[in-house]
């Protein structure tokens, strides 16, 4: 399994911006234009068959906006080894489809765009997953609010703003005092 | 009336302690009823106005004692209302929304364990056009909310509805950006089951309830207004 890792070290060199092991779990942060390519060769030459999930960040208020993560798996020689691959994207660049190397990865693929609003490169079926085509938010951005926003669609769906009763209620943990560690209404919009 | 209530009637028409027989009809029936349903409805309303005239009263007595018992069997005399509700809440045909947690309560209720068909509401119809209640069983997403609309639209009057539990009742924990808070924003319901889920015992008391409810209602008042309309 270090194989894997130097393997990739060597033939990508700097595109490898970083590796992070923690408790036998390698983490790599890759060069965004180099991603796809990387996870193409994991997946050819280096047998990670089985792809856990893809799943997005937003790193709201800072440059680049979202952190792309995959998960991916090689069951292959029973190495059962586990390699997360991450990179960043900025807001308005969109990131590769991974489909046509893992065909799991079109409902991550549409499950990111629906709740984030990331548009993928070459996915063939770009629809919403959960909402609604025409739901006009992305709920699991950070500035979406946690009730909700009212939106209508004649004869489709329609949403309402959930009652919180002055919530979400958010702890700041750092704060100095216990006055100002107490749960606060932290309500967006 | 529908004829599925008729039936129900003949199927439960041993057990005369569930209709009210006023008291001259109790002093001329046996206890053992049978229903004459060609004239349910001109009879059920003789009787009806016979309440407001005494007169009409004995005339359609007169009327129906010309009636063969030996033949045709036995006859109650009640008020309609009576006798429609008494039909109507034995057999009660659910349409099962279930769209969450709750729906598996929902199948247990129904299963052998507790046996929902105690109380007459073991058809769970798949149709909404066949049904009579619609328990909302679950969950309402607002990409499902609109389709329970229509279900609910295309279930024939009479119609209740019961919420099953939490979420169908308030949103339950989900106060959140995809949950309706509450089916009863939609379709009026007429009785809500607290639970997360609620124990079958507690959907079958909510039956109860409705049971309860619709005893009360006037509804060959209603069943006379829609036929005058149509
Ligand atoms: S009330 Fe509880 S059990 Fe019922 S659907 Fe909601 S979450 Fe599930």
């Amino acid at each position: 399994m270090i194989s894997s890792l130097t393997t990739l070290q060597d033939r990508f060199g700097e595109s490898i911006l970083e590796v992070v092991e923690f408790r036998g779990e390698q983490t790599l942060t890759v060069d965004p234009t180099r991603a796809k390519e990387i996870l193409k060769y994991c997946f050819d030459e280096l047998a990670f068959d089985y792809l856990i999930d893809i799943s997005s960040l937003d790193n709201l208020g800072t440059e680049p906006r979202w952190t792309m993560v995959y998960e991916i798996y090689t069951m292959a020689n029973r190495a059962n080894h586990h390699l997360r691959i991450k990179y960043d994207l900025t807001e308005d660049s969109k990131a590769d489809s991974v489909s046509d190397i893992w065909p799991t990865a079109g409902w991550h693929e549409r499950e990111i765009y629906d709740m984030m609003g990331i548009e993928f490169n070459d996915l063939a079926d770009h629809r919403r997953i959960l909402m609604w085509e025409g739901y006009p938010y992305f709920p699991l951005r950070k500035d979406f609010p946690l009730a909700g926003r009212p939106s209508e669609m004649p004869d489709v769906a329609f949403t309402e703003k959930a009652p919180l009763a002055g919530g979400p209620f958010v702890t700041s943990s750092t704060s100095a005092t216990t006055v100002h560690r107490e749960p606060r209404s932290r309500e967006i919009d | 009336m529908s004829r599925k209530s008729a039936d129900a009637f003949r199927k439960i028409s041993g057990n005369s302690g569930a209709l009210r027989p006023s008291k001259t009809a109790q002093s001329l029936a046996p206890p053992l009823v049978k229903f004459f349903t060609n004239g349910l409805l001109r009879g059920a309303a003789d009787v009806t106005s016979a309440n407001y005239a005494d007169e009409t009263m004995s005339e359609s007595i007169e009327q129906h004692a010309a009636y063969d018992s030996k033949v045709e069997g036995n006859i109650i005399f009640t008020q309609a209302d009576a006798a429609i509700n008494w039909m109507r809440k034995n057999s009660l045909w659910p349409m099962p929304m279930g769209l969450a947690c709750c729906a598996i309560e929902l199948m247990g209720s129904a299963s052998s364990r507790f046996d929902i068909s105690r109380f007459g509401a073991e058809v769970m119809r798949f149709s909404p056009r066949q049904s009579d209640v619609m328990i909302v069983a679950g969950t309402v997403t607002y990409k499902m909310a609109l389709a329970v609309k229509r279900v609910w639209d295309q279930m024939p009057e009479p119609k209740w509805c019961i919420a099953m539990g939490a979420c169908a009742s308030s949103g339950g924990m989900y106060r959140s950006y995809a949950v309706l808070q509450g089916i009863d924003n939609l379709i009026p319901v007429d009785v809500y089951i607290s639970g997360c889920p609620p124990r079958p015992e507690a959907l079958i008391e909510g039956l109860m309830k409705l049971q309860d409810k619709i005893e009360k209602s006037e509804s060959s008042k209603e069943h006379f207004k829609s036929e005058k309309t149509a």
